[in-house]
Parts: structure tokens; sequence; C-alpha cells
């Protein structure tokens, strides 16, 4: 799969309260989440954002809480996919089981606001569109790679129900 | 090569001789728990996949703690849909109404949780079980559901760090200090994906509520988990409390470790986190004039009987600043007894303080002591992020109870070897 987005970069350590402040946390409806993501880190980002848009951020993005409200938020919001030097743990595992695509790019920092990337997820290549200049990413080890094709951790499990 | 106490206890719960750091396995999970923030997910996603039941009821745990007593009518039908969740699946610890405590200080207060267990809930902070010597870890909503119908979770095998504390703690200096300083040392990402393993001698005399609060901010590290080797001050506070048998596991000598740190503690003051980070941190003598609005004392992090009675012998006699307001929250009912029957309330509304029902309430912003833009607080609390405590203009520094008692009461930030 191939997608071409614009580019909202952050920077390093976007926690969780940024992505959604818990003062939303009283509902897990993505589309009312979705009207409050990034807010205390770009509070008109909800109005801004398109669909397919491309969240990049730098080094530990989605620290903090386990809310999966975060990549739920996100996903709502249009984005297509984040990229970042390094993911927080409990944020890379929802990512997967909730099925919003994120990448690791040691490059991530080089990426600017408003810039077009397109994105190849079997091949992991990230090509900045302007240049044409490519970047690659780490590989998805390849139980998450199952666990995307089976469209995430709970059509996973519900192959053993039945 | 041997294998580290994290290694072990992820060995024996996906049924191995050993494993390895980069190993995937799917193990058998001890506990399963959520709280009214995360489960509703959790509970849908149970529903939507056709399970009819849970794997066992005695061991998915729910405790709604976050924004109960309900603050609004969304919260509220989010506490509800774990009390009716609950009912029907006749789920055997569901902690409500008088029962209810902050779900990290509660689950090991009533021996739920216990050392060589695997824990595994939708809650970041699950992590402070290591303080038992327990493998636990903060999992999301989906990953909580799936624990909750078949009773197992993937999982990575992390690498460990080692951390070694030697010497003398330092007058006012505490699990809190040491794991703050650790972070300060290492950074919000300084353990990512990987096992933080404390170890040493200071470890080993330090009590209960410090190995829990050190366990319980490894997240904000980035750990996977932060666990201690069980000894006999673990067994002497879980032999009477604890629901299940018990084994204790320890790291092999020849066990090994992607790092080894060693710090000696003499040289620890009592550490404050500066806006926005945890790893933001001071010694308290480097601190300068923080003025301050609030000062909160609980949490998941802080707010075990010890802490209470820490915060009490610096604010005995002494009154909270004008101008400040100091929140206290025993995090659970026992505490809050406990704290009542020792005379500390007595000590806390003479100071002026507000007692809070137990609740998470204000650590995260959610209620019970949100704040305004501009307000500055001072929190036993784990995270100091934008927003964190209500407000994106309004700012969190951590600290703990004793500093945080004298903060109240200077009115500013503050160690208790400045009042007088």
């Amino acid at each position: 799969m191939k997608i071409t987005g614009n580019v909202w970069k952050f920077g390093d350590d976007v926690d969780t309260d940024l992505i959604i402040p818990a003062r939303y946390l009283n509902t897990s409806d993505p589309k009312e989440l979705a009207k409050h993501c990034m807010e205390d880190a770009d509070p008109g980002f909800a109005g801004k954002v398109t669909t397919g848009d491309i969240i990049v951020g730098d080094k530990n993005f989605g620290c903090g809480s386990s809310r999966e409200h975060a990549p739920i938020a996100i996903k709502a919001a249009g984005v297509s996919c984040v990229i970042a030097k390094s993911f927080a743990r409990i944020f890379y595992r929802n990512a997967f089981n909730m099925g919003l695509p994120i990448l690791e790019c040691e490059n991530a920092g080089v990426f600017k606001t408003g810039e077009k990337l397109s994105v190849d997820f079997d091949t992991g290549e990230i090509v900045l569109a302007e240049s044409g200049k490519s970047y690659s990413t780490k590989p998805i080890p390849p139980f998450m790679q199952e666990l995307v094709q089976s469209g995430g951790l709970m059509k996973h499990i519900q192959k053993r129900i039945k | 090569m041997g294998m580290t106490l994290t290694e072990k206890i992820l060995a024996a719960h996906a049924r191995l001789d050993r494993t390895e750091p980069g190993d995937l396995i799917n193990a058998k999970v001890d506990v399963a728990l959520g709280n009214d923030i995360t489960a509703p997910i959790a509970i849908d996603q149970f529903y939507k996949s056709g399970a009819k039941g849970v794997f066992d009821k005695s061991r998915v745990i729910l405790v709604p703690d976050h924004f109960v007593p309900n603050k609004d009518i969304k919260s509220a039908m989010q506490a509800k849909k774990l009390r009716e969740f609950a009912r029907e699946q006749e789920l055997e610890y569901f902690f409500d109404g008088g029962e209810m405590g902050v779900e990290h200080a509660l689950l090991p207060e009533k021996g739920l949780v216990l050392p060589g267990e695997l824990i595994i809930g939708a809650d970041s902070h699950t992590c402070t079980y290591g303080g038992l010597g327990a493998f636990a870890t903060g999992v999301g909503s989906t990953d909580l559901a799936a624990a909750m119908i078949t009773g197992e979770v993937w999982l990575k095998v992390p690498e460990t760090i080692k951390f070694v504390y030697k010497g003398e703690l330092a007058p006012w200096v505490e699990g809190k200090d040491l794991i703050l300083y650790t972070i300060g040392d290492i950074g919000v990402d300084g353990a990512l994906y990987k096992a933080m393993e404390f170890t040493g001698p200071v470890i080993q005399e330090l009590g209960m509520a410090g190995r829990l609060t050190m366990a319980n901010m490894a997240i904000e590290a980035g750990a996977k988990n932060g666990i201690i080797t069980a000894d006999e001050i673990t067994e002497g506070y879980i032999s009477d409390r604890a629901v299940r048998e018990y084994e204790f596991f320890k790291s092999d000598e020849d066990a090994e470790y992607s790092e080894i740190k060693e710090y000696d503690v003499g040289n620890i003051e009592p550490q404050v986190a500066f806006p926005h980070l945890p790893e933001n941190t001071k010694g308290i003598s480097e601190v300068g004039e923080i003025i301050l609005d609030q000062v909160v004392i609980g949490s998941c992090t802080n707010g075990r009987i010890e802490d209470m009675r820490s915060a009490a012998s610096v604010l005995m006699g002494k009154k909270v600043a004008k101008g400040t307001r100091l929140i206290v929250i025993p995090a659970t009912p026992l505490i809050y007894r406990t704290a009542l029957d020792e005379g500390m309330f007595d000590i806390f509304l003479d100071a002026g303080a507000i007692i809070s029902p137990p609740t998470c309430g204000p650590c995260l912003g959610g209620h019970m002591g949100v704040l305004a833009k501009g307000e500055r607080a001072v929190a036993t609390t784990n995270r100091n992020f934008v927003g964190r405590m209500g407000h994106p203009e309004s700012e969190v520094y951590l600290a703990n109870p004793a500093v945080a008692a004298a903060s109240a009461v200077l009115g500013k930030i503050g160690g208790p070897g400045e009042l007088q």
C-alpha cells in the first residue's frame, strides 16, 4: 500500500497529554476525540489537518499514558500515518492493535510541516515529493505484520474464539 | 548464560525454559486490570469480538478511579459501563464506592498482585507492581480486551538495565528522589522498551512504599517494566495479604544486562522535576524561587500511608501559606482510615489542607484540583507534561511528599529543612 500526504511536524517527546488531553477522556467516541487531536501542541490542528496528512515527530513519540484514545484521535482526525525517530512502547502497541500505521525513521527530523511525502508501507520507503529524495524506515517485525494483515489484534483473537 | 529476574518471570509465564531479549512470546496473564478511562473501550471490543465470558472472574479486575466519584455525565456513563460489565461477568474484584482506591495503591494492599506474577493493566503505571518482584506493564485497551478473553498477552522480551544504588540516603531523600534522579540522568526515553532492575544495598533497605514508587515511575523513562527482587521486606508486606500462592524469582549472577548504572545516593538531595518533562530534575538547593498556587499530595506514586506520614510529620503544627491550596489524597480507603486513626486528619485540617477521597483526579487534570491558566503546582504525582493538571499554560513540578508539604507551608518550592 502506498499513500501520499502533507507533513505536520512536531518535536521530541510528544506525550499522550499533547495528543489528547485527559480533560476529553470522558468519552471514547472517535469523532469527539478527533476534534481535540494535538490540541495542546497546536490548538488549531484539528481544524487544519486534512484526510491523508502525515504526523511526523522526533524521538519518543507518544510517551506517557496508555490511553488508546491517542492513536484513536489521530486516526479519526484523518491522519494516514505517523512517522517518528522512535515511539514510546505502549503507543507503538496501541497503534498496531487499532490499525494506525506508524513508521520509525532515523531521518524523521529532516521533514518539515507542509512538505509532501509518499510512503510505501510494503517497502518502508519514504520519498520527499519535491526533491525525490528517499529515506528508509525500520522494518516492521513479522509478528506485527501478521497483526496488521489480520486487521488488528481483535480480529486475530476472534479467529481463535471461533 | 544466566537470566534476569524479568526474563525468568516471562519464561515461566510462556511455559519456556528460558527467554532472551528480543524473543516474542505469548504469555499467561495472572491479572488483567482496567480503569474507568481505558476499560470502556476494552469492554466494547470484548462484546464486538463475540466473547461471552472473561477468562477468569478472579483475575480480571476493574477499578473506576480516574474520574470517580463521577465528575460529569459522560464520566458517569463510563463508570456505569464498568459497573454493568462487572455485574454481568460476576467479577470477584470490582472496587466501587467506599471500596474504591487508586488502582496501583489498592491492588498491592489487597494482595491481588504478587511476586513472580505477570500483570498487565490498561494504565501506564501498572509497572508499579514491579516493586513487589512481579513483571507488570501497561498496555492499551485493545490489549486488555484480548487478555480479558484469552488470559494471554503477546510480549517482546526486553533487555534489562541494572541500576545499583549504594551509600547512605541523605535526610528527606526517598524512593521518589531516587527515581526522579535516575530519570534525570537517563532521560524520558533512557530505558525505552527495556526493563529497569533496581538493585543495591539502598534498595534492599528501602521499604515497600519506596519500592512501589520507584517501579511506578519506570514508565517515565520509557521502560516496559521496573522491577525489584522480592525479599524479606516483600514477604513481610505480602504474606498476610496474598490471595494466591506466589513465588520469588531473582536474577542469576551471570545474567546479561544491556547496561549497568551505579549511583552513590549520598550525593543525591531531594529532587524536583521542572515543567514539562520528568527528566528536568534539579536538587532542592538549586530550585530558586518558585511561587505556588497549589500542592497535591497523593496518587499511585505517593499516596500511600508512608507518604501521608511523611507529609504529616512536616505539616505538624504548621499552616499552609496564604494563597496556596494544599490537597491531600489518601490513595485507598484503608490509607484514609489509617491516616484518620493516627491523628493525621487533625494535622492536615489544622494546617488548612483539603482532604480528598481516594481518586486519581487532579494528577491527570481530571477533577478535584484542576489548574487555571498560569497557575503553578507542586505534586507528588508522576507527570508534569504540558496541560497535565489542567490549563495548557499551567505548570507542574514533581517532588516527594515531604518537599510538597514543606512547599505548601512556604508557599514556594522548598525542602523541610527550610521550615522553622
